[in-house]
């Protein structure tokens, strides 16, 4: 969608679509062969995922007017540097390359290597927490940053999550039949048939109200709540009436003193999977209750598909992007609404007031997570 | 509020369970190597590595470990010991048991095996194996297995991350959130991660298995005294990163203390760790001497190591020390 706040903000608000052929792999024998995916140039000598995240990661630290500095870094992934990986098996495979070539690659593979060089090239020190809880990751960092900072143990933490495309999670989407076959996702529409994999990053730089008053830094927004629980139904169903979603929802809810009536907007997990959409749906049904019909929710994964570990951490920015920007995302390519949605399905981008905003992810192994933004009450 | 260790459990290559690993480590003397066969060839990994024995009948059976590779089956091993039966039976009345599950490697069996199936042909690649090749799928297991819906969380990082793991639970317990947490790590090997490991030194002993202990707030023998903030790599270098945490964990070398310490054997490896406590003169224990180069699984077979060190009342308090290999490093303090 962008390589910024501004231009994902932008294509958000305009309602652009951003899937595409895939052409980092070899998709010539899967079932699909679109995804969204990021255009990125290959100039940094990092990998993939990492150069998304380092970007998205320097775009959040200059918006807080902060150039690095002491402080926890955060970061949830699924997939990390998979890639790497791949093309360790292959060569191991093949036995057509050198020990140091494997070295390298068997040390750039792991997560942590990845994350401390871009704390380096950052100029972030402190400690480094990475967190896989599959496609929940990147919204349990920015909560675990919220705890860290609500509890004192921080004043300040870069938290984020990113994944980008490889072939053996593409291959595994496929596999599970959790891919659209047309490519295109349709979350919440009666006959919707899969999922779009994604890739990209979104990071956050979290805060004390005290130290960002003190620093005379521009508040985007506050986070007031958050929630985790485990849904223990299936490892890769959830629940069908999400439980384990309205624990988290109402978790978070209690946590920043608010009714649902008062959420203004829900960017949803929403992959379009029949049964994830069902499970959500129902969990918001039940957590509005009487209000529900009020509340405004789309998928933006529809737009840019599932980006799994990045997923929670980049529509937490887009949450950002509504709050700041005054716009409702929306549903795309949805034709007929499934009957789950008796709330208000937001199928073109609106103009809104927006105020406080909640993101739901939900992840394989029943990984939940909620998170509220707010505008208001800011310092 | 004082937090305590209350709970051990271990699958090493010395065996199923914490006793087994503690008569190992008592007898000090590395365990029977076996050889890797690289299929589909046959080719022999000339690495010698330490497997798990097979699974014995005492060890946990679940619907959700029918189809799961040997790391999920360790890490419930361990973690079903260290929780024990007794708190099992109270999560369904109300116990709130959170489950942190730390990790380098991860399922690389079922990661290998599948994309070697979806390198020959995508469409006949098994979809049993792809859910397990998840980071958190062990844990998963774990939270259903005890029928825990409290957090649960994954978290990767080198040999030290188990201690972030003890520190983000100790964050869980103080906050209410749960009331008591299951931290277990655990690595399988295969031999694709055993040549990984060969890469950086023949001398290496890839190994696998689990550990964990049960977390909550108490008083024991095993309290936790001091959990330092790991010291991370991004601005220094191991050997400056392990002397800061020594400093930091400022153990009395008085002869009652316990050192138990992440050496491999590989010296350029230990060489940070040996430096920052080359002037330690108490009893010190080095459990990948005897059991291997577990990666993530090594720093939980220390801690546990330390607790029952502790529980058999030879030391007054235990230290461990952990010094990643591309991360961070950290230790902990624990006595009465």
């Amino acid at each position: 969608m962008g390589m910024d706040f501004q231009e994902n903000a932008a294509g958000f608000r305009n309602g652009r679509s951003a899937f595409s052929p895939i052409t980092s792999f070899d998709v010539s024998r899967q079932r699909v062969g679109t995804a969204g995916q990021v255009d990125l140039a290959d100039a940094s000598g990092l990998e993939r995922g990492t150069r998304m995240a380092l970007i998205a990661a320097r775009e959040a630290l200059a918006q807080a007017g902060l150039a690095g500095g002491a402080m926890p870094m955060i970061v949830g992934t699924s997939a990390a540097a998979m890639p790497i990986g791949e093309d360790y098996y292959r060569a191991a495979v093949s036995g057509g390359d050198t020990r140091r070539a494997q070295l390298r690659r068997v040390e750039t593979y792991q997560a942590q290597h990845q994350m401390t060089g871009m704390a380096r090239l950052l100029r972030v020190d402190g400690r480094i927490r990475i967190i896989s809880n599959a496609c929940a990751s990147g919204a349990n960092a920015i909560g675990q940053a919220f705890h860290l900072v609500r509890s004192g143990r921080a004043d300040c933490v870069l938290a984020g999550g990113y994944d980008a495309l490889c072939q053996l999670v593409f291959a595994g989407f496929d596999t599970l039949q959790a891919l659209s076959p047309s490519g295109i996702p349709r979350p919440f529409d009666a006959a919707r048939d899969g999922l779009a994999l994604g890739e990209g990053a979104g990071f956050v730089v979290v805060e004390s109200a005290e130290s960002a008053k003190n620093r005379r830094a521009r508040v985007i927004a506050a986070i007031t709540g958050y929630g985790a629980a485990t849904d223990i139904h299936h490892l890769t169903q959830p629940h069908p009436e999400g439980d384990a979603a309205l624990v988290t929802m109402r978790a978070a809810c209690a946590m920043a003193g608010i009714f649902p009536e008062q959420i203004d907007y829900i960017n949803s997990h929403g992959t379009g999977t029949p049964l994830n959409d069902v499970a959500e749906g129902n969990a918001i049904r039940r957590w509005a209750g009487d209000a529900v019909c009020s509340i405004k929710v789309s998928s933006t994964k529809s737009a840019i598909g599932h980006l799994l570990g990045g997923a929670g951490a980049v529509e937490s920015v887009i949450c950002l992007m509504t709050l700041e920007n005054q716009f409702l995302p929306a549903s795309l390519h949805v034709r007929e609404v499934d009957p789950i949605c008796a709330f208000d399905l937001v199928r073109e981008p609106r103009t809104a007031s927006v105020k406080r905003v909640l993101t739901n992810s939900f992840g394989f192994g029943g990984a939940n997570a909620t998170l509220v933004f707010e505008k208001e009450g800011l310092p | 509020m004082n937090l305590a260790i209350t709970g051990t459990g271990a699958v090493t290559p010395a065996g199923w369970g914490v006793e087994r690993m503690m008569q190992a480590l008592a007898a000090a003397k590395i365990l029977q190597p076996t050889m890797l066969e690289r299929p589909p060839g046959g080719l022999i990994v000339s690495t010698p590595v330490l497997r798990v024995p097979g699974a014995e009948t005492s060890a946990p059976k679940s619907p959700r470990l029918r189809r799961t590779s040997p790391i999920s089956k360790f890490a419930a091993a361990a973690a079903m010991e260290a929780l024990g039966e007794i708190r099992l039976a109270r999560i369904p009345a109300g116990l709130r048991v959170g489950v942190i599950f730390t990790l380098t490697n991860g399922c690389v069996n079922y990661s290998n095996r599948f994309f070697g199936e979806v390198l020959a042909s995508p469409a006949l690649a098994s979809p049993i194996l792809f859910p397990e090749t998840v980071f958190n799928a062990p844990s998963s297991h774990l939270s259903a297995m005890i029928g825990s819906r409290a957090p649960n969380d994954s978290l990767i990082g080198d040999a030290s991350c188990f201690l972030t793991g003890i520190d983000l639970a100790a964050e869980w317990i103080e906050r209410g959130e749960v009331d008591g947490c299951i931290v277990v790590a655990a690595e399988e090997i295969d031999w694709l991660s055993a040549e990984a490991l060969r890469h950086y030194s023949r001398a290496f002993v890839p190994s696998e298995g689990a550990a964990a202990i049960y977390l909550e707030a108490a008083d024991g023998p095993a309290t936790l005294i001091h959990l330092p903030d790991p010291v991370p790599y991004n601005s220094r270098d191991r050997i400056t990163a392990a002397r800061e945490m020594r400093e930091a964990l400022d153990p009395a070398d008085d002869g009652a203390t316990l050192l138990v310490d992440g050496q491999s054997g590989v010296h350029r490896f230990d060489l940070p760790e040996i430096a920052a406590w080359r002037d330690w003169r108490g009893p010190r224990w080095s459990p990948k001497f005897v059991l291997g180069e577990s990666m993530g699984a090594a720093a939980a077979i220390q801690v546990v190591a330390a607790v029952e060190a502790l529980k058999s009342g030879q030391f007054a308090q235990a230290v461990v020390s952990s010094v990643g290999s591309n991360q961070q490093a950290a230790g902990l303090r624990l006595g009465k």
